[in-house]
């Protein structure tokens, strides 16, 4: 009996106590991003955003999912019904498995893995799936094309964005989160990669299908796009996984440009504040560009948004690969 | 595996959609995200104003036309005071011709916010929006201020307007137009310059002045295709011959050019409001022929004569001799024109309506054809319709 909950039973709740330990505050993070994205956009607009609910309108995310949950989710007659629920379940999932490799201080990380990189890479190409599941489940023309354009947006920009982050792997010698921040204590790699970083940044604004790439759920013309047909809590899921995604991809740029946990100086006031403390500031000032993003910019059409993931961005990165390599080689500066 | 037979797709876009400006509804063949051919489908809105008018009198016919194209309502209003006033030979105070002046230009800038704001929307900038509702909102209190009613005014009334200025408005308005600019300065940084704005609209929906007038187009949309052709300045009503002011004209008649040309036409309808504020004369503010021009309450309390008048007027109303006219003005949309026949009676025997917007939405498919999904969007927001007046 000792044995069984010594080998069994205390790592389960361990496990679980850690994965909670995520969950939780990454659920309350998407609650105040919502409300935070409503609040800043109100006020670039002059209004004022939620207001109603709580102070300052701070309980409004909980009145939103609390009203989400208690709505019928509507099944469409023509909709493939098991793909139908899957997908909004996919999308989720996936935002929120990618946080177990993302370490937000010194050692302040569910798994320490050596191939961290690539597994956050793995998990946000699969975050396509959710989207044209939805698409093709959904069978709405409106859905239909959000998941096309949707589907060929991410593939685009995971390109170029597969080759900002070979970029920064030649200049760190390693896969490992843990250790890419390491290597940033002298400098942070946005200074001497600072094209690769903007690349980056749009790269993640086209990943997560946000302003002003938001074809895939483009309001003008395709209603909601791929969401267009769910409802209640199957939408809640794609809302939060959404909002989940975007803070784990500002996490990566974070992690990969901006020294992650690290404060921007190691010299008095800086090194007063802990690590996660500096990620969350850091984390929160790349969100507030999205949301900026949001709010000041048109939308990109299909074929042009195309044309700058293609034509633009990849030989860029491209070249930029090439470059680094060669300098690193050149001054043997190679890790 | 044989051939495989490829057909294109049909999406049927409205008449509940977000980027369709009221009810419009669009049958579209497309080929993947391309667009080969569009249908527009109209009558989703019809409530036979052109009908009902006929069986109200001139002055109950007037707040309908506030309801055609409910962005520009007092310049319908207009068209159809003008037809009925040319009809029983009236002539307008001076005072009264200003007002009407200043109030249509006003109206033109509520109408040209909404268009340029809503446009920025359908590609996708959402900020400019609010900024310039804003503002539609103090024109609209400026509506409310003259006739009580913020959007529906029925203010323009055959022989002259409602009632005289409540003190205050000109001086609230001159004030407003000192602010106004800047607010179309922030726009404009949001938009004019935006490459991704210029993406979206340059070349987009491009008509030559030549097919313009084949399809019948007027206001912007012809102006924006090169052609200076305003009902202001070639036909001049009202006061507008004393107005100094220029006709915006664009060069390629794309998307991007007919959003320049009214965000210029808002700057030259300013100027007009400001010569209006100027010169306004003092005087009334309509005819005084007591036979259409209801007397004042005062009168009615001493004079019998006046208290006479406004019975027949209220019941049976005014008589317009029989005859046939057509009475167009420059709306923010284009001509908007009304032909008119008088039977003798207090109500009009046919009244037919020209809506601008009818016209440009006839050329949708033209427009569109091998544009792709998301332009088509963008055009129907440069068209500028409204099915208040498309379907009537």
């Amino acid at each position: 009996m000792v044995e069984l909950w010594n080998i069994y039973i205390w790592p389960l709740i361990w496990i679980l106590a850690k994965i909670l330990l995520i969950v939780i505050p990454l659920f309350l993070a998407v609650a105040y991003l919502v409300w935070s994205e409503r609040k800043v956009i109100g006020l670039m607009q002059q209004r004022m955003g939620p207001n109603v609910v709580g102070p300052w309108g701070i309980w409004q995310s909980f009145a939103d999912v609390l009203k989400l949950l208690l709505k019928e989710t509507i099944l469409p007659t023509g909709a493939n019904k098991i793909v139908f629920l899957i997908a909004p379940m996919l999308t989720f999932v996936l935002a929120f498995v990618a946080w177990a490799v993302i370490p937000v201080g010194e050692g302040w990380v569910l798994a320490n893995i050596n191939v961290g990189i690539m597994y956050l890479f793995a998990i946000s190409s699969l975050g396509v799936y959710g989207i044209v599941m939805a698409g093709w489940a959904s069978n709405s023309r409106y859905s239909f094309l959000g998941a096309m354009r949707s589907a060929a947006q991410m593939v685009s920009y995971e390109i170029s964005m597969g080759l900002v982050i070979v970029t920064v792997l030649m200049c760190v010698g390693s896969l490992n989160l843990t250790d890419i921040v390491e290597a940033q204590r002298t400098v942070w790699y946005v200074v001497p990669l600072l094209p690769m970083a903007v690349v980056f940044f749009i790269s993640t604004l086209a990943e997560t299908n946000r302003h002003p790439f938001d074809l895939p759920e483009a309001e003008a013309e395709l209603v909601a796009g791929y969401q267009t047909e769910y409802s209640a809590m199957s939408f809640a899921l794609f809302f939060v996984g959404e909002y989940a995604n975007m803070i784990m991809m500002s996490s990566m740029t974070v992690i990969l440009f901006l020294g992650g946990w690290l404060p921007p100086m190691d010299i008095a006031p800086f090194n007063w504040l802990p690590g996660p403390l500096w990620f969350g500031i850091k984390v929160a000032a790349i969100l507030f560009i999205f949301i900026w993003a949001r709010a000041a910019f048109p939308r990109y059409r299909y074929d042009q948004l195309m044309r700058l993931g293609w034509k633009v961005f990849l030989p860029m990165s491209l070249l930029w690969v090439v470059g680094t390599a060669g300098v690193l080689v050149a001054f043997d500066l190679a890790p | 595996m044989g051939e495989v037979q490829i057909s294109n797709y049909t999406m049927n876009l409205g008449p509940q959609h977000p980027a369709a400006h009221g009810v419009l509804r669009l049958v579209m063949e497309m080929d993947g995200e391309v667009v080969e051919r569009a249908d527009p489908h109209v009558g989703l809105l019809h409530r036979g104003t052109e009908k009902l008018i006929e069986h109200k009198t001139y002055l109950q016919s007037i707040p309908y036309f506030d309801r055609l194209d409910y962005v520009s309502m007092m310049c319908q209003e207009h068209s159809f005071v003008l037809a009925a006033e040319k009809l029983l030979g009236l002539e307008v105070p001076q005072r009264g011709q200003y007002i009407r002046v200043m109030f249509s230009e006003l109206t033109r800038i509520m109408n040209h916010l909404m268009n340029i704001l809503t446009q920025a929307m359908d590609v996708g900038a959402m900020t400019p929006m609010l900024w310039g509702f804003e503002q539609r909102e103090i024109l609209m209190e400026f509506y409310e201020r003259v006739s009580g009613a913020r959007m529906h005014a029925a203010y323009f009334r055959v022989g002259g307007v409602h009632r005289d200025l409540p003190a205050g408005l000109l001086e609230d308005i001159s004030d407003w137009c000192e602010t106004f600019p800047k607010i179309i300065e922030d726009i404009e940084t949001m938009l004019t310059e935006n490459r991704i704005f210029k993406q979206r609209n340059v070349d987009i929906g491009v008509i030559s002045v030549e097919d313009a007038m084949d399809w019948g187009f007027s206001g912007v949309m012809i102006r924006g295709s090169g052609a200076a052709w305003d009902l202001r300045k070639s036909q001049p009503y009202e006061v507008y011959d004393k107005m100094d002011f220029d006709i915006p004209v664009g060069k390629h008649g794309d998307c991007y050019d007919r959003y320049v040309c009214r965000i210029e036409e808002m700057y030259q309808s300013l100027r007009m409001i400001k010569q209006c504020i100027a010169e306004m004369p003092e005087g009334p503010v309509s005819a005084t022929e007591h036979k259409v021009v209801p007397p004042s309450r005062a009168a009615m309390k001493s004079s019998m004569e006046a208290l006479i008048h406004h019975f027949k007027l209220y019941t049976e109303g005014f008589s317009v001799p029989a005859g046939e006219v057509y009475a167009a003005v420059e709306a923010p949309k284009g001509e908007f024109g009304v032909h008119l026949i008088a039977d003798g009676s207090s109500k009009p025997y046919r009244c037919k309506i020209k809506s601008p917007a009818y016209s440009h939405l006839q050329a949708f498919d033209f427009l569109t054809k091998g544009h792709m999904l998301a332009d088509s969007v963008a055009i129907i927001g440069t068209l500028d319709i409204v099915f208040g007046e498309i379907d009537r």
